[in-house]
């Protein structure tokens, strides 16, 4: 049994196990100690010195995010020497702090700023040398602006996290920045674009690179059929851009909402995860019984594509040919939709809204490029919804438009860590034998870092494997390449806990951050929206049947080969 | 980096380099004896030098640059046959060693932290050398001379030019 520890702080006798933060303690007595450097599951440096508080035992101010408590201490998390201390800090940080605070990103959901207010910063006491940094917006997804940067190493961390290590503190003492080696653009670092960083740094240094002026002007072209597309995990966060509670589906008035843009349509990004379904799983079950190599990966994480054409090229004969379900949608919409219709292509504007940074890269790729003409973040979507001044949690819940509007609960569950597995084992299995019924796969779902399973199906074993976040893949890839796992279809996912914990997705308050488990709350409302779903299985889908009988015949049929599926390129440039 | 400086490191340098990582590699916080070596056998860290210690090591090249950018001995160019050192200590700096560097670097014409094309000549600044009565100072390789005023700069260097 772990040892106890019996500590007060400000007074409130805690017990808590030995070994715990102060932090995390104070947690426990509900009392909230200010944070800028620190990020639950993140990143743990105990560098800024917000944190700091009067700890019986130890000499002068402590930090509390890294300072283990023991057995008798007594902490004092607000009293005049902690504030003063706090509020110094602040003043220093902003001495070189580019105060652009009207217009940046992040104006209202800033760390910087939500402290400043709070201990009542002049925030120009200190005048600080006039540094003007480089801005970087190398990448067609992010935006590094240093001199808004105040080091506090979140995002290195996060890039850490990943096993990516794209970026890094450069320098010393004043002169430190962050950023790739030898200086150089993002564009020439392994960066792969999962927006981790973004979604981690505490004040607006890190943003995606904003495509919502060609949206405005797309939509304010008579000439363009702006078509918006939204991705599985949207309708799962965009709601707390609104102040609405962590997990609660808007699926409903986001519809609604981005119908009052007046665009052509608004379609749901869900059916074309089902028929990512379709044809992936048919990929599958041909590899299995044609001896392609295997294991298969999934393809829909586009961070994930460009990490194996970096670091993994000999794995990409693995990887699935099918296009992820942004870029089928795209394509599908101006093939099929557009013939059906009646529309000229060229006049379509396609816009898909994901909680991605990565996918902004993913459609400007040569092999698919045209399919979608822009993707926004979820975060852009919930900018774009205030600027048209519509009141987002009282409007009514409307439908997607059709025929793309119904989709199963296997493409619900896209968004989550083990969804897209859970997803094509529905499928795969009843296609392998017609009298397969499960349809609930608990051993792929929840947030562990990796998930193995086995299953029987039609005499065929199945052993599959899914991982979240990229260092997980390359544990994955590391153990398949050395012969001491083998697995016959891998679903990856860049980010931890999937896309519901995407890099484009709105960026919470670190007091929520650090307390709450934001990846099991997002995916909490996809999983529900499975069970409750009329159509469990992509096969099932009525809307999967219109396509494929309309248009693509079957799956993997060589119409659907031409549109819906892709090649990969190993990229040995980094 | 000096765009002119360009790397050539040979297979003989690369051979020990890569001893000294696989040497090394077990030791905790081994990248900083590494760095050192790398610039003992190559006299400065440039990215291909840094390449092989980051793949070496298996860890990122973001990771080495942050660690060579750190510590001021490391060096990204390389340094010439005669290296000079201008101090720009407290006392040397009231007796006007900025102005040594300046002239310096006009006769040399390159920037502090740089070599000349021909590699004869690099140019530092540090702080102390412990010659403070003799402020300002500057040395060249081993040598260290003090009192120094601009004009005298040119005939200290045309000295190193002869020996050539």
């Amino acid at each position: 049994m772990e040892k106890m520890v019996n500590i007060k702080i400000n007074g409130i006798p805690v017990t808590v196990p030995e070994g715990t933060t102060i932090l995390q303690a104070a947690r426990t007595a509900h009392i909230e100690i200010p944070t800028l450097c620190f990020l639950k599951d993140v990143s743990r440096v105990g560098s800024c010195r917000m944190c700091v508080v009067e700890a019986t035992g130890a000499r002068g101010l402590v930090a509390a995010c890294v300072y283990p408590v023991s057995e008798g201490m007594e902490v004092r998390t607000n009293t005049e020497k902690c504030r003063q201390s706090r509020k110094m800090t602040l003043e220093l940080i902003l001495s070189k702090h580019k105060k652009k605070c009207l217009s940046c990103e992040r104006n209202h959901s800033c760390e910087l700023q939500r402290l400043s207010l709070g201990y009542s910063v002049d925030e120009d006491r200190f005048k600080g040398e006039d540094f003007v940094l480089p801005l970087d917006d190398s990448t067609p997804y992010l935006i590094r602006d240093n001199d808004k940067c105040i080091n506090c190493m979140r995002c290195v961390n996060a890039c850490k996290k990943q096993g990516i290590n794209a970026i890094g503190p450069i320098g010393r003492g004043f002169n430190v920045h962050i950023g790739s080696a030898f200086d150089r653009p993002l564009s020439e670092s392994p960066c792969v674009g999962c927006g981790q960083c973004v979604v981690d740094c505490p004040v607006g240094a890190l943003s995606e690179k904003s495509n919502i002026n060609e949206v405005w002007s797309a939509l304010n072209d008579t000439a363009k059929k702006v078509i918006f597309i939204t991705a599985p995990s949207v309708k799962a966060t965009l709601g707390e851009a609104f102040d609405m509670p962590i997990g609660t589906n808007v699926e409903g008035k986001m519809v609604a909402a981005i119908r009052r843009f007046n665009p052509a349509a608004v379609f749901n990004m869900d059916v074309t995860a089902d028929l990512t379904i379709m044809e992936e799983a048919s990929e599958l079950i041909n590899r299995i019984k044609t001896n392609k190599p295997m294991p298969m990966f999934t393809s829909c994480c586009p961070a994930w594509i460009r990490f194996v054409e970096q670091t993994y090229p000999e794995m990409i004969p693995h990887l699935s040919t099918c296009k992820s379900p942004q870029q089928m949608f795209g394509a599908l919409l101006k093939s099929y939709w557009c013939e059906k219709n009646n529309i000229d292509p060229a006049s379509l504007f396609v816009v898909s809204v994901i909680p991605c940074t990565a996918k902004k890269f993913e459609c400007a790729r040569e092999e698919m490029k045209g399919d979608v003409d822009v993707a926004i973040t979820t975060r852009e979507l919930a900018r774009m919804i205030k600027t048209a001044g519509i009141k987002f949690t009282e409007l009514p819940d409307e439908d997607f438009d059709n025929p793309f509007s119904i989709a199963t609960g296997a493409g619900n569950i896209f968004g989550a860590t083990g969804g897209v597995m859970e997803a094509a084992l529905r499928t795969a299995a009843h296609m392998l034998d017609g009298s397969f019924e499960v349809l609930d796969f608990f051993a792929v779902r929840g947030t562990n870092p990796i998930k193995e399973a086995t299953y029987l199906v039609a005499g065929h074993t199945i052993r599959v494997a899914v991982a979240s976040g990229l260092d997980n893949a390359r544990t994955i890839i590391e153990n398949i390449k050395s012969g001491e796992k083998k697995y016959d279809f891998v679903e990856i996912m860049s980010c931890p806990g999937g896309c519901v914990n995407g890099g484009g997705q709105p960026t919470l308050s670190d007091s929520v951050r650090n307390s709450v488990e934001l990846k099991e709350a997002r995916a909490k409302a996809l999983y529900n929206c499975d069970s409750g779903n009329s159509y469990r299985r992509s096969a099932d889908s009525p809307t999967i049947d219109i396509i494929y009988n309309d248009y693509l015949s079957f799956p993997n049929s060589h119409k659907a080969h031409e549109i819906l599926h892709t090649s990969y390129k190993a990229d040995k440039t980094i | 980096m000096d765009k002119h400086c360009k790397f050539c490191g040979t297979a003989e340098q690369e051979q020990k380099l890569k001893a000294v990582i696989e040497e090394s590699r077990d030791m905790p916080g081994c990248l900083m004896h590494i760095l050192q070596e790398a610039q003992g056998i190559y006299g400065f860290l440039p990215i291909e030098v840094q390449k092989i210690i980051a793949e070496g090591l298996n860890i990122s090249l973001s990771e080495v640059y942050g660690v060579v950018t750190f510590y001021s001995q490391f060096s990204l160019t390389p340094k010439g046959k005669n290296r000079i050192s201008v101090c720009l200590g407290t006392a040397c700096y009231v007796k006007g060693s900025d102005k040594i560097l300046e002239e310096v670097e006009k006769q040399l014409g390159i920037k502090c932290g740089q070599c000349t094309e021909d590699g004869l000549f690099s140019i530092d600044s540090c702080r102390c050398v412990g010659a403070c009565g003799l402020a300002p100072v500057m040395m060249i390789n081993d040598e260290v001379y003090g009192k120094l005023t601009p004009k005298m700069v040119k005939g200290i260097l045309d000295k190193y030019r002869e020996v050539k």
